[in-house]
């Protein structure tokens, strides 16, 4: 009886499914012979755009499946009939498949390992990043032991526990060693990878500062959807902002009564010099983006009303990148990586490391952020436009010109 | 405790008197019977997920084919797909209500809420919730809730797009994105009237197990899932809170002028008069809530796997103490980890170092977790039912996702990994896929339970692998565009050169991603037509020690015809040595298993184990085992 019901149950519903595919099969069809009628060889290129295949491919799927479905059931059924044992051991089907899963997964994941991880960032180009790396590669192969001997038990278990009537399960509420053991073990292994990580990370944030070597300020400004650079000019000092100056001619507000801004240039790319600390100074004028240098392993959100701080510095070139990467066109770049709107995904600036003399020749051909216009808003003497600024601030400040040449000079 | 008393003989009153005439308003709509809000819960759970699905898939093809025109796009979204592409404003309302859908609506509402109001009295033995018509609330806030944020999307300027942790300046300023108008709007209005919803639930969940578990079931007999979904239910009260008092502040830096989270703001030449206040401070509040989110959103899916591994490998969960000490640890630390979001803020870099040690500690309960659901496996005699299949791949996901989370919990290394694809690879596994994985283990098992009829176990088992494949195979190549530093929530791939590599990897996941929302289609088929012409569930069909499966299969208000049954023994006496069958419900008093009772069991109770040495005096072993 519930035999027939059944039957009569997936018939209707296999009939219904075939009635929609021949309805829209048959529309299709005149399509189809419509355009082989023109040409011997078909455009298909509209096709596989159209939505309306996609559901016919859908639809012969589910048909295919479902008839798949049923041709099971009949097998199962009739073997139920003739008395004999059933006809497909699921649990065994699914036992194997997952130790199918273990093989190919694994396989799939030494795939992913080799190909795409041939395709990721080269090695760091900064001081930091080199420790950075480290890290990771001890946490990737603590790790991947882990997930490839867990995997391997996971998979492993269910293929060979899988169930057998003859069989009883072992009952094995808790073992406190155990329990002991991989509480223990995973924490120490925690302890020593928190460590590392700690140290790296107090090395990266709380750096001593070397007299000797002080670090090549840089403001970054973000703002929908670009990036402003500052350098501090001659004197070494990016000078003060107030977002309230902010006008039509001041973008970034800059605040021109503060010594320290006159001489401060603007830059199209950033342009740093090989084996010197930067220090960033980091800041937004609108909503909050974020400044990321992937290839120096550096990023820093730039948070409005906040001046956010990294440092680093950078260790290769970029002609020794090139050649190191093997890629004539290879560029440093800096990019936003904090949702910030629609621009979102285009924000970008190139970062070039050079040597100290191509930095020399680049840095003098900049221009300052002051101009006539500004000189006039904010009171200032006009000055006569070519004079360098050095000679200008080195009378004011010459203080702050002996530091800068002793770290321009280093 | 009188009221919980007087409820408990008002109940009393309705198994005695039979039925109260029900309408159909009052059974299906406003329905005050917990089983019943428990499938509102679950439909609109569901629903929600496809519709959260359907707008992952629009922008996967966005992100595989970012330079070709699909017309079917524009046909159904008008002028947010002009040409048949997708807009840049639109992809990133997308990818926000994506991710605040699935979070809250699906993950929170659909999974804790379905499940804790079916299991929490079926599993205790209750008739009912403890305020059933708190518990009607709640559904009706939740529905109230998905219904205004699903409004956005018929509002000019389009929904809220500023990712779904909705950082200001970008959603408080109108000008910064058109999703930052009246979408942000209607999305902080849902927000609000969703955590008042999950507050009515969590409430009513605690004072539930806390006050009305039938006589023997004592803290240390509840079934795991009881454990997990009582710590979610705390969780959720203590932290979701702080969200509705951030969104407060958020409401009134929109709308009233006031500057809690703006400060020094130029949009373009306008000069914004907001003084004083901090967009960190958004991140905090969020964040507080935030990461014990994501525990409220994977413990409940970490207990129903407890319970249906140990069913059917026909096995006690090893180590069910540590398990639930593990949840409790996990449930501690969840509020003082939610710094690691904000490694790279700009948040003192001091605190940063103080999150990561936080963070990594939380690892350990985890792993915990995970090596004793491979004990249970070991040496089980394991039924690979749907419900298991799924549980078995939430435990893969939970492993993948888990090991990720050591690289981004790492202070130093999450500097290159932030808002990066690895971050997107790594909670899809361990948060998303882990934890649906976990909510469909769920509606296999206690399908019966819920509509007393079976789910077809074949196309469950199709609907299993086409899933879990696909589902590895979207997420583990987006680890390694994230480890090239490829930022996520970018709406094209184009515009950088380092990228492009990349593309071909999209379309594969993109193809992935449709397969496994197409996989989906075999769910729904199966949920649907199994409710009506599902075969008619046996009263115990997976053989479970757990209390619900005493209840008849036949609903009806008050649960149990008579007395509640009386609990004696843990839920996890599987295959007890010495026991004829290989499950022995929480209902079976010892005295009639003497032959399995084991020293143990009894808890230092010395009269009883005096009882049982001398029955085994009485039956030698070997007599006895013929």
């Amino acid at each position: 009886m519930s035999l027939r019901k059944f039957i009569t149950n997936k018939t209707t519903a296999a009939l219904a499914v075939l009635i929609t595919v021949f309805a829209n099969t048959s529309v299709f069809a005149q399509d189809a012979a419509a355009g082989a009628a023109a040409a011997p060889k078909v455009d298909m290129g509209e096709v596989y755009k159209s939505v309306i295949f996609y559901i016919l491919v859908f639809l012969a799927v589910c048909l295919f499946i479902a008839i798949i479905g049923k041709a099971i059931k009949v097998y199962e059924l009739s073997r139920e009939a003739q008395g004999k044992p059933v006809g497909i051991n699921w649990n065994r089907v699914h036992a194997s498949l997952f130790a199918l899963f273990l093989v190919i997964g694994l396989y799939g994941v030494y795939w992913e390992y080799t190909v795409h991880g041939a395709m990721l960032l080269p090695d760091a180009a900064s001081e930091h990043g080199k420790k950075i790396d480290e890290m990771f590669n001890l946490t990737l192969i603590i790790t991947t032991i882990v997930f490839v001997v867990t995997h391997i038990l996971l998979f492993g278990f269910s293929y060979i526990y899988k169930y057998s009537a003859k069989r009883k399960a072992y009952y094995y509420p808790h073992n406190n060693t155990i329990e002991k053991i991989w509480t223990i073990v995973p924490a120490l292994v925690l302890t020593v990878l928190v460590l590392m990580g700690f140290l790296t990370w107090r090395s990266i944030f709380f750096k001593v500062e070397d007299p000797n070597n002080k670090p090549l300020q840089i403001e970054v400004t973000s703002e929908q959807f670009k990036w402003s650079i500052r350098y501090p000019g001659a004197d070494g000092i990016v000078g003060n902002k107030n977002y309230k100056l902010t006008t039509a001619t001041n973008t970034l507000g800059i605040d021109f009564k503060d010594i320290n801004s006159r001489d401060d240039e603007m830059a199209d790319e950033m342009v740093l010099p090989v084996g010197k600390p930067v220090k960033l100074i980091l800041t937004s004028k609108d909503v909050i983006h974020s400044f990321y240098m992937p290839h120096f392993r550096v990023q820093l959100n730039t948070v409005p009303g906040m001046r956010t701080i990294f440092e680093f510095t950078p260790t290769k070139t970029t002609a020794e990148m090139q050649q190191e990467t093997n890629d004539p066109n290879f560029k440093y770049l800096f990019l936003c990586a904090k949702i910030c709107g629609s621009g979102h995904y285009n924000m970008q600036k190139v970062v070039r490391v050079v040597s100290e003399a191509e930095y020399k020749t680049w840095i003098a051909e900049q221009k300052t952020y002051l101009n006539d216009d500004l000189r006039k808003q904010f009171n200032l003497p006009v000055a006569p436009a070519p004079v360098k600024s050095v000679a200008d601030s080195a009378a004011k400040d010459s203080a702050a010109v002996k530091t800068n040449q002793m770290a321009l000079n280093k | 405790m009188s009221t919980i008393a007087l409820h408990d003989e008002h109940n009393h009153d309705h198994a005695d008197h039979g039925h109260h005439k029900e309408t159909l308003i009052s059974k299906y709509i406003f329905s005050m019977d917990h089983k019943m809000i428990a499938k509102q819960f679950l439909i609109t759970g569901i629903i929600m997920a496809v519709i959260a699905m359907g707008l992952s898939i629009l922008f996967r093809i966005q992100l595989a084919w970012p330079d070709q025109n699909f017309p079917f796009l524009e046909t159904f979204l008008g002028k947010w797909a002009e040409g048949g592409r997708i807009k840049p404003d639109f992809y990133l309302a997308l990818v926000t209500i994506h991710g605040t859908i699935m979070v809250f609506f699906v993950l929170t509402a659909g999974l804790s809420g379905t499940f804790s109001n079916l299991l929490i009295p079926l599993q205790i033995g209750a008739r009912d919730m403890a305020s059933p018509f708190l518990n009607m609330l709640s559904y009706w806030f939740f529905f109230m809730a998905c219904v205004i944020m699903m409004s956005s999307f018929f509002i000019q300027t389009g929904p809220a797009s500023g990712g779904w942790t909705v950082y200001p300046p970008l959603s408080v300023v109108a000008k910064a994105m058109p999703g930052s108008g009246l979408g942000m709007t209607l999305w902080l209005v849902s927000m609000v009237l969703f955590v008042a919803s999950s507050l009515m639930g969590g409430i009513n969940y605690v004072s539930t197990i806390l006050n009305m578990r039938t006589k023997g079931m004592d803290l240390w007999k509840m079934p795991l899932t009881i454990w997990a979904f009582f710590l979610t239910a705390i969780l959720g009260i203590l932290s979701f809170p702080v969200l509705v008092a951030g969104v407060v502040l958020m409401v009134f830096d929109r709308s009233f002028g006031t500057s809690f989270y703006l400060s020094d703001i130029v949009m373009g030449t306008d000069i914004l008069p907001n003084e004083g206040g901090s967009p960190i401070l958004w991140q905090h509040l969020f964040w507080f809530l935030g990461h014990p989110e994501v525990y409220i959103v994977i413990m409940p899916a970490l207990g129903i796997s407890s319970e249906v591994i140990s069913v059917n490998s026909r096995k006690p969960i090893f180590g069910y103490h540590a398990m639930v000490y593990s949840l409790i640890g996990i449930t501690v630390l969840s509020f003082i980890v939610w710094g690691h979001h904000m490694f790279v803020t700009g948040m003192n870099p001091l605190l940063g170092g103080v999150f990561m040690i936080t963070t990594l500690i939380i690892a350990v309960p985890s792993a915990v977790k995970t090596f004793n659901y491979l004990a249970t496996l070991w040496r089980g005699n394991i039924r690979f039912t749907p419900a298991m299949l799924f549980a078995i791949g939430l435990v893969s996901f939970f492993i993948s996702g888990g090991l990720t989370g050591i690289f981004l919990g790492n202070a130093s290394l999450d500097i290159n990994l932030h808002d990066t694809y690895f971050v997107v690879a790594h909670f899809h596994l361990v948060m998303g896929s882990a934890a649906i994985f976990g909510m469909l283990a769920g509606v296999y098992h206690w399908f019966p339970k819920m509509f007393g009829r079976m789910m077809n176990a074949k196309l469950g088992y199709l609907h299993f692998w086409l899933t879990f494949i696909a589902a590895y195979l979207v997420f583990f190549p987006l680890h390694f565009l994230g480890l090239d530093g490829v930022p996520r929530r970018y709406y094209a791939f184009t515009e950088f050169e380092f990228m492009k590599k990349w593309l071909t990897v999209n379309v594969f996941v993109t193809w992935a991603a449709i397969m496994a929302a197409l996989a989906q289609v075999a769910f729904l088929f199966n949920f649907f037509y199994s409710i009506f012409k599902g075969k008619v569930s046996p009263q115990n069909p997976w053989e479970s020690n757990t209390l619900e499966w005493t209840a008849p299969v036949e609903h009806l208000h008050g649960n149990w015809p008579g007395e509640i049954p009386t609990v004696y023994r843990w839920p996890y006496d599987y295959s007890k040595p010495g026991h004829d069958a290989d499950f022995i419900p929480q209902t079976v008093p010892f005295s009639q298993t003497m032959s399995s009772n084991l020293p143990h069991d009894f808890e230092g109770n010395a009269e009883a184990e005096k009882i049982q040495q001398d029955w085994e005096l009485a039956n030698p072993v070997g007599e006895n085992k013929g």
